[in-house]
């Protein structure tokens, strides 16, 4: 049974940042959503409330570590590049300044739609210079995040897990590192975010039907551990497929795409994901299986490679975690 | 650092430099010198408490944009003295602005006037919009807006750690058109920030033309003021003005200062050109030669040689 912590976040931002003077903690109107109300509440001196003015915050916190000071900034993650794309580049990027920008609701994690739903986040900052691109996919993860993002001498973008979060993993995130979570031979499957969770789902059934995995974990997306990945992509026999909670274009399989051509690779790469569209809202069990990146959709995939009908039913997979639309663990329903 | 001239003279100096420049390479933002002079003589001069120039005087070559792999990269900042908590730091919003803020450098003594010749070229830091590795700058203004917002930012944190130091930002009225800037004056208004203040040249052109018919902003004296920050409108030539408006009390909130100009002070047959002023490039060499000999004549100059 997978340990489901409640509000990782919120807990070691708390940790971090009291034992760091430092950094400030900005919220752009979503302080509860972004589990830092509890840190507000009890260090109101390293709080800043930006309220719904995303352009300035992304501005202002430039100017915070300007004079010094390690900015935190707490919103949704399309409301860190969408609207203030522009201050984004000029006031944090560019001069790299010590900005971590912690985006929450990442994909198609939140039933409130376009407006809310990140789908393209990391295609947009994979391509912004000076930029650290980070994904977390369990609770361990979450948990590192903080120090971890710190560490980095530059701007930092993660996507944030919240609410009821699984323990998948029992060491922290490390930048630049790829977890292996099985190893096998006959395809290389690379998952990121919540789609590892949903990938594990599969688990038992591909190996009762001798399906040979290597399943690898992806948190960093940016600097990508190329060298780590060649030779899994060189010695795998039928070929490799991404699985991530975003656009096919730009984020993950765009960037295992980009490394077999680079090292003319010539291996077969399924991209699962949102296809070139938009989603609306709904819950993540039913978004993954419209938009075709649940773990059943992983099964089609691999019957593709192997080319042939597995003998693998909905029933037979993992059973899907299915979160409460109204908890304790969330601030609202988003 | 305190120069012997008088701020007077040094926008004159200032309008005479922009105005050679522009004579001599077939255009410049040259009404930009005839509205802002006096502003930038004053804080350079009088306003700002500054340390000397920690960079070179003749600026150095284009050393690569901020990166991991660029451990030497420096921004411009050096020109306006070290950062120092006792020092004020300067924010030049209006980075097209940027060759009189280079004239006023070498005006005031922190520039040497080689800098100017290496103005536009290819490989010179010295560019034609302000980057933040120019003289000068601390950052990129180039995309209106982001100014004030930061120097809020900078303010905020100067206050969380005690600093004596002001911040304070150079704006130009057309970038009152972006909603950030109000967000920013929300920001600080909200935070009290005494520690911030600004001057904005008011000369209502922007790149279009005249204010009132490319986009009217108002009142914004009423605007800024219903916003919670101190506006103080003033005549933004007369630089006794200034000195009064810096020193109004404006405890617990930022003060903005309206420096209502003109874009042809002291080159009044640029108004022949208007609405046309945000960069003035001759049409023709006699309207080259024209300019040339009357506008040298208000500055008190022989004609530019070119």
């Amino acid at each position: 049974m997978t340990e489901i912590v409640n509000k990782p976040y919120g807990t070691s931002f708390k940790k971090y940042a009291s034992q760091n003077k430092n950094i400030l903690c900005l919220s752009g109107d979503l302080t509860s959503s972004c589990e830092v109300d509890i840190f507000r509440d009890e260090y109101p001196n390293q709080f800043v409330s930006m309220g719904m003015a995303e352009q300035n915050m992304m501005s202002f916190a430039g100017g915070l570590a300007m004079s010094g000071f390690t900015p935190f900034i707490h919103t949704f993650g399309v409301f860190a590049y969408r609207r203030p794309y522009d201050q984004l580049l000029a006031s944090i990027a560019y001069p790299r300044r010590r900005v971590r920008i912690m985006g929450f609701l990442p994909g198609i994690t939140t039933p409130a739609g376009m407006t809310h739903q990140a789908i393209e986040d990391i295609a947009v900052m994979r391509t912004i210079p000076n930029m650290t691109v980070i994904e977390t996919g369990d609770a361990a993860e979450v948990e590192s995040i903080c120090e971890q993002a710190d560490n980095v001498d530059g701007p930092v973008y993660c996507r944030i897990l919240r609410g009821a979060v699984p323990r998948l993993f029992d060491s922290p995130l490390k930048i630049g590192d790829i977890r292996i979570l099985n190893s096998g031979s006959d395809i290389l499957l690379m998952t990121s975010g919540i789609c590892t969770e949903e990938a594990l789902r599969a688990r038992a059934a591909l190996i009762s039907q001798g399906i040979s995995i290597l399943h690898l974990h992806i948190h960093t997306f940016k600097p990508f551990n190329e060298d780590k990945i060649l030779d899994l992509i060189s010695n795998i026999k039928l070929g490799v497929i991404t699985m991530e909670n975003h656009l096919v274009n730009g984020g993950l399989g765009t960037t295992i795409s980009e490394i077999i051509s680079k090292h003319g690779l010539s291996k077969k790469l399924i991209k699962l994901g949102l296809k070139d569209t938009f989603a609306h809202g709904g819950s993540k069990q039913y978004l993954t299986k419209y938009y075709g990146f649940d773990a059943y959709a992983l099964i089609n995939a691999i019957e593709k490679f192997i080319g042939q009908k597995l003998n693998i039913e909905e029933q037979d997979l993992g059973k899907v975690r299915i979160e409460d639309v109204h908890s304790l663990s969330k601030a609202e329903a988003l | 650092m305190k120069n012997t001239l008088s701020s007077e003279k040094i926008a004159l100096g200032i309008r005479r430099r922009v105005f050679e420049h522009c004579i001599k390479n077939n255009g410049a933002y040259l009404s930009q010198a005839c509205s802002s002079a006096e502003q930038l003589a004053w804080l350079y001069n009088e306003a700002l408490h500054l340390g000397d120039s920690i960079a070179p005087s003749i600026p150095e070559e284009f050393k690569g944009v901020p990166s991991a792999s660029n451990k030497n990269y420096k921004t411009g900042a050096g020109y306006n003295g070290p950062n120092n908590k006792d020092y004020d730091r300067l924010i030049f919003a209006p980075a097209h602005y940027a060759l009189v803020a280079y004239a006023t450098l070498i005006e005031v003594g922190r520039m040497s006037e080689e800098g100017l010749s290496m103005f536009n070229k290819d490989g010179s830091s010295v560019e034609i919009i302000g980057a933040e590795h120019s003289p000068g700058m601390e950052m990129h203004n180039g995309t209106l807006g982001i100014g004030l917002s930061t120097a809020a930012g900078i303010a905020y944190g100067r206050k969380l750690n005690n600093e004596k130091g002001q911040t304070c930002v150079f704006m130009s009225d057309g970038e009152l058109q972006e909603g950030q800037i109000w967000e920013a004056i929300q920001v600080s208004v909200f935070y009290k920030l005494d520690n911030l203040w600004a001057i904005i040249d008011v000369n209502e052109q922007q790149v279009d033309g005249a204010m009132s018919d490319v986009l009217d902003i108002g009142d914004i004296n009423k605007k800024i003021n219903s916003f919670g920050a101190k506006c103080i409108e003033i005549d933004g030539h007369d630089i006794n003005a200034m000195r009064q408006a810096k020193n109004e009390k404006h405890d617990g909130r930022p003060l903005i200062i309206l420096a209502r100009t003109s874009p042809y002070k002291g080159m009044n047959f640029l108004k022949t050109r208007f609405p046309r002023l945000h960069y003035v490039r001759f049409k023709s060499e006699d309207e080259r030669n024209k300019m040339n000999l009357e506008i040298s004549k208000e500055l008190g100059i022989d004609p530019i040689i070119y």
